[in-house]
């Protein structure tokens, strides 16, 4: 198992999302479910994060703004869309302003759907976005100059 | 067998074993930080080597940086980091190796001031008050020092200590010190530059605009001062070296203890508090001491 | 070459330059005469190091006529001293300058005294040294001069062009600063003293607006009641015990000599702006900045801590001395930390002034060997290292329009090589292994061996010492690609003199065991008996690190302007970032954020503090007479 498998920090946005995903990721990163264990630190800054874990339908001001957020983070890097907003944009899909899904503006990794999405979902969907990382670190390794390409995506 | 003998080969092992060891000792104490902590917290926690996935999770990350001289100056934090705990660990002059910690920090600073963001400027300002804080402690500390064994080199009071019991005469600066200490380890009550434990913007200001490699160089930087700072502890004990080891890492426990027991002060409580209690503390234990020893 | 013409022509020669300015009248021409002529003032300097091998030298100038110029130069200066009080309605210094008058004309014409000095100038390593800053430095600030004041006056249309007058007295200056040095008899010390007071006064009110002449008066009463305990100190022990001259002084030693040592010192504790009469130099600063740069920070206050120096083996650590000791102390705590509420660069490097020289009064206080040592030290090393901080912030000040550290955002940016430069001297005032660190170092092992509570004066400054050079240096790193170049249009005058002096604060550093062996450890071991040894280890590891950091500072920034392995972002705003500098804010406006320093004026404000410290202070200045006295 490699370190970046075992030392995954994730970054959390609400990309105009109600709030219900983000207070059951909140809680998902409280000692109840206890993420430190797998190594999981949930920092505040691009800069040091791994997984980007978005909840929210994204709409055309926070576009950029996850872009980028997207941006500053370093390769190799997760998107990890939480709940069915962010999945689709659910219910909300046909508002003017919305975009539906984070998958319109980033390449996405791993969907945990729900509405809210439960702690445990949460937990096995960042995990699942561990074993991505770590497929793509293989492949960062080999050519990181195309690696290093991804995320240049526009909304 | 005396670890202080003054021969050249006898330096240079310790050198060598600083240079070698401490970065793995600081990692295991960094990762029994956390345990610890987390069993505090009623929960699992991370394994114990934790923090060496990290620092290698870090060095093998994309290096971005906000501007190309930012990471000069962590470099600059890194190699003069080294350089001062060798230097005390070579046993010269304390307050050389003071003077030249000072040094190291201030390069971690201007890292800091060096990047255009205002959470890294924040943060440098706050470690700068910081620093203001715990300058003090540790000058009146190397003065306890020489006032008790005559001596400002470190092989001195080590050697002089070996007949004394040095914390006998220096209690209250060893009390200022050991409140210093955890401005200087970065936790609660007094974390208020680059949290070791919280990790959003405002807190982590100094390391904010830093990341993959130069982070693990800060992260590793870190386990190198916190095995000089715990090596300044023992230099208390030196009558019986296992008794300072033990205390020392006693003193780390108590530094997590606190950490999860206090929540952030503001700077201005640290600031003034810091100050109040080295004067108290250290500052009547040096001018007792200059007493009873003139006699 | 005989050292006694060499001390002739130091002395003489600043005079004829100082004639030739007033009296030549186009600029070029001044200007062309100036620069070798200064040139030549710092070679023989360096003569006069070269052709001194041994010990003390003295000469006797046996002159009548000389000695009733001076005579009368120093009536004539009391009496200008009280036209000057009159003319400007100061009352006070009316009556200083009467008290002045009358006290030369009493005591030196209508009850002269019976002996005159056997000697009246003289050589030892110490004098030396000082004639070493005060002809290199002042070379170079006046060099840098002629650049500076072309563009004052472009600035300051205002101000009207005195030029030749403020060459004169630059000139007029450094003779009285080579004679101060040079003198054996203290009569003529004090004349060229007084000399000096005037100069300052007429230097600091060129700008001739309300608040220099505020600054210029404050100058002039205080150094003026300095020089009347000067010369009541002289008299009392020409009186007293025949003595006039400074040799015979010292070596008679405690208890005949010691009121008049006193006197000498308070003026010494004038003369170096110690509490309680530090507002004159904090108020000078409205001087243009060769002025603060030679007068203020290497040369004249130094004639303050000189004499201290000299007359500290007569103190020799009993009470007076501790008083005086406790008065540097004080002063470097106050200074110390009412600079960390300064945000003009010039007051900030005024208080590190006082407070480094507060550091030397607390080594001529305690008077160990030890300490002696140490205050030569920190003499050279500050007075190298200020000097560079004053040129580089007068420079700073033209190109942008400002001199308030808060403006000097981005400044390695924007001007790369002074705001390089202004970090040597930045680092040179408190960063290892740059001299003043070493000093400190010496300096507090000497005051923790007479009592501890002067080292912990020294920890606590020190703390706040860093603070706030540390926050200007962070100011001046911070870096961005889109600033300006503002570094266009600096004359060459003051180029050669910021590199030179820039080169010089590292060069002193690095030869600082060469300058010890030769030049300080002799004099000390001839004035105490021994003198003091830093350790080897310490030593060579200081000389290492200051090489290896001047090899891997600019290797490191060449390697990392050329990398190309970064891929470049923006920094953390929350996200919403526009470009480098920006972002995107409530009610989609584009915010630029900005940060200021912190100042912490609720607890180092200065209207508190100050008070603090001249309460402090005075309260010692009456203990030191009155311990004396009784």
């Amino acid at each position: 198992m490699s370190s970046l498998k075992r030392s995954p920090w994730v970054l959390h946005y609400n990309a105009s999302s109600c709030n219900g995903c983000d207070l059951e990721l909140v809680a998902t990163l409280t000692p109840m479910y206890d993420p430190e264990r797998f190594g999981i630190i949930n920092t505040g800054n691009p800069k040091h994060a791994d997984i980007f874990l978005v909840t929210g339908s994204v709409n055309a001001r926070n576009a950029s703004v996850l872009q980028t957020l997207f941006d500053q983070m370093p390769s190799p890097k997760a998107v990890v869309a939480i709940g069915i907003c962010a999945t689709s944009g659910c219910v909300f899909q046909e508002a003017y302003n919305v975009l539906g899904g984070v998958d319109k503006v980033l390449p996405v990794d791993v969907y945990v759907p729900g509405c809210a999405a439960r702690p445990e979902a949460i937990l096995d969907g960042i995990l699942r976005a561990v074993e991505v990382l770590e497929r793509k670190r293989l492949d960062y390794k080999k050519s990181p100059s195309v690696a290093a390409g991804e995320g240049k995506l526009t909304a | 067998m005396n670890p202080y003998d003054a021969s050249v080969t006898n330096i240079v092992l310790r050198v060598i074993a600083y240079v070698v060891l401490a970065p793995l000792a600081g990692g295991i104490l960094a990762g029994l930080d956390r345990k610890i902590s987390a069993w505090m917290q009623g929960r699992v926690g991370p394994p114990v080597l934790q923090p060496f996935y990290d620092v290698s999770k870090l060095f093998r990350k994309e290096k971005i940086a906000v501007n190309r001289f930012q990471n000069f100056f962590v470099f600059l934090f890194f190699l003069f980091m080294i350089f001062t705990g060798s230097l005390f660990f070579a046993g010269v002059n304390l307050l050389l190796v003071v003077f030249v910690l000072m040094l190291a920090s201030l390069f971690f600073v201007l890292a800091g001031f060096s990047v255009n963001s205002p959470y890294s400027h924040l943060g440098a300002e706050r470690e700068l008050i910081q620093m203001m804080a715990y300058d003090p402690a540790i000058i009146i500390l190397a003065i306890g020092f020489y006032v008790v064994t005559g001596s400002f080199n470190v092989d001195g009071i080590y050697q002089s200590g070996r007949e004394g019991y040095l914390i006998a005469y220096l209690p209250g600066i060893f009390a200022a010190y050991l409140y210093v200490l955890t401005i200087k380890f970065r936790k609660s009550p007094f974390d208020l530059s680059m949290s070791h434990h919280a990790h959003q913007e405002l807190v982590r200001g100094l390391t904010t605009e830093f990341s993959g490699p130069h982070l693990g160089l800060i992260e590793t930087a870190h386990w190198y001062e916190n095995i000089l700072l715990l090596a300044l502890i023992v230099l208390f004990f030196s009558f019986n070296p296992l008794i300072g080891v033990m205390v020392a890492l006693l003193a780390y426990f108590a530094e997590v203890f606190t950490d999860n027991a206090f929540a952030r002060v503001k700077w201005q409580v640290m600031f003034v508090s810091t100050w109040v209690f080295t004067i108290m503390a250290g500052v009547s234990n040096l001018i007792i001491v200059h007493y009873v020893l003139r006699r | 070459m005989q050292p006694f013409y060499i001390i002739v022509f130091l002395i003489l020669f600043p005079l004829l330059l100082a004639v030739a300015s007033l009296v030549l009248r186009p600029l070029a021409v001044r200007r062309g005469v100036a620069a070798p002529a200064m040139w030549v003032i710092a070679a023989g300097s360096l003569l006069l190091l070269a052709s001194t091998g041994g010990d003390h030298l003295f000469f006797k100038v046996e002159n009548v006529i000389l000695e009733d110029f001076i005579l009368a130069a120093e009536v004539g200066m009391g009496l200008l001293i009280t036209y000057l009080g009159l003319s400007s309605k100061r009352y006070f210094i009316v009556l200083l300058g009467a008290v002045m008058t009358t006290m030369t004309v009493f005591f030196d014409i209508i009850y002269p005294p019976t002996t005159h000095a056997m000697h009246h100038l003289f050589i030892d390593r110490f004098s030396v040294l000082m004639a070493l800053i005060i002809g290199i430095l002042g070379t170079l600030i006046i060099n840098y001069a002629i650049g500076y004041m072309a563009e004052y006056h472009e600035h300051h249309r205002e101000v009207k062009d005195r030029r030749r007058f403020f060459g004169f007295l630059l000139y007029l200056f450094i003779s009285s600063m080579f004679g101060l040095v040079f003198s054996n008899s203290l009569k003529w010390m004090l004349f060229f003293w007084e000399i000096t007071t005037l100069c300052s006064f007429f230097l600091i009110g060129y700008r001739d607006d309300r608040q220099s002449q505020d600054s210029a008066f404050r100058a002039l009463w205080m150094n003026v009641l300095g020089g009347i305990a000067f010369s009541a100190g002289v008299a009392y022990l020409s009186s007293r015990t025949g003595i006039a001259d400074l040799d015979r002084m010292i070596l008679a030693g405690s208890p005949e000599v010691m009121i008049p040592a006193v006197l000498l010192a308070f003026a010494g504790l004038v003369k170096s702006a110690q509490m309680p009469f530090s507002t004159w130099l904090t108020g000078a600063m409205v001087a243009p900045t060769p002025v603060s740069a030679l007068l203020h920070s290497s040369t004249m206050v130094k004639a303050g801590v000189y004499l201290l120096l000299k007359v500290s083996p007569i103190l020799n650590g009993g009470p007076a001395g501790i008083c005086i000791a406790c008065i540097g102390a004080v002063t470097f705590l106050f200074a110390s930390f009412i600079a960390v509420s300064q945000s003009d660069a010039k007051r900030v490097l005024a208080y590190s002034t006082i407070a480094t020289l507060a550091l030397i009064v607390m080594c001529a206080g305690v008077g160990t060997y030890n300490a002696a040592w140490s205050a030569l030290l920190l003499i050279i090393f500050h007075a190298v290292a200020k000097s560079l901080l004053f040129l580089c912030v007068g420079v700073v000040d033209y190109k942008l329009d400002s001199r308030d550290i808060e403006d000097m955002d981005f400044l390695i940016v924007r001007m790369p090589k002074v705001a390089a430069m202004m970090n040597i001297g930045l680092a040179g005032m408190f960063l290892a292994p740059f001299g003043m660190v070493i000093s400190k170092a010496v300096t507090l092992k000497a005051l923790v061996d007479v009592h501890p509570l002067f080292g912990v004066a020294l920890a606590f400054g020190g703390g706040t010492t860093m603070f706030f050079y540390t926050k200007w240096m962070g100011k001046t790193l911070m870096v961005k690609a889109t600033a300006e170049n503002r570094e266009g249009a600096i004359s060459v005058w003051e180029w050669v003199t910021l590199v030179v002096l820039a080169v010089l604060t590292i060069a002193v550093c690095i030869s600082f065991p060469w300058i010890s062996s030769r030049l300080i450890d002799p004099y000390i071991a001839s004035v105490y008996g021994h003198a003091p040894t830093l350790e080897r280890s310490t030593l060579i590891l200081i000389v290492v690190i200051m090489a290896s950091l001047l090899v891997i500072f600019p290797i490191g920034v060449l390697y990392n302007a050329r990398r190309r392995d970064y891929r470049l972002v923006g920094p953390y705003l929350s996200g919403g970032n526009v470009n480098e500098t920006s972002f995107i804010g409530a009610m989609d406006r584009t915010v630029y954020p900005d940060t200021r320093n912190y100042y912490l004026s609720r607890w180092f404000g200065e209207p508190l503090l100050l008070k603090g410290g001249l309460l402090c202070s005075g309260f010692f200045i009456i203990i030191m007479f009155g311990v004396v006295i009784l």
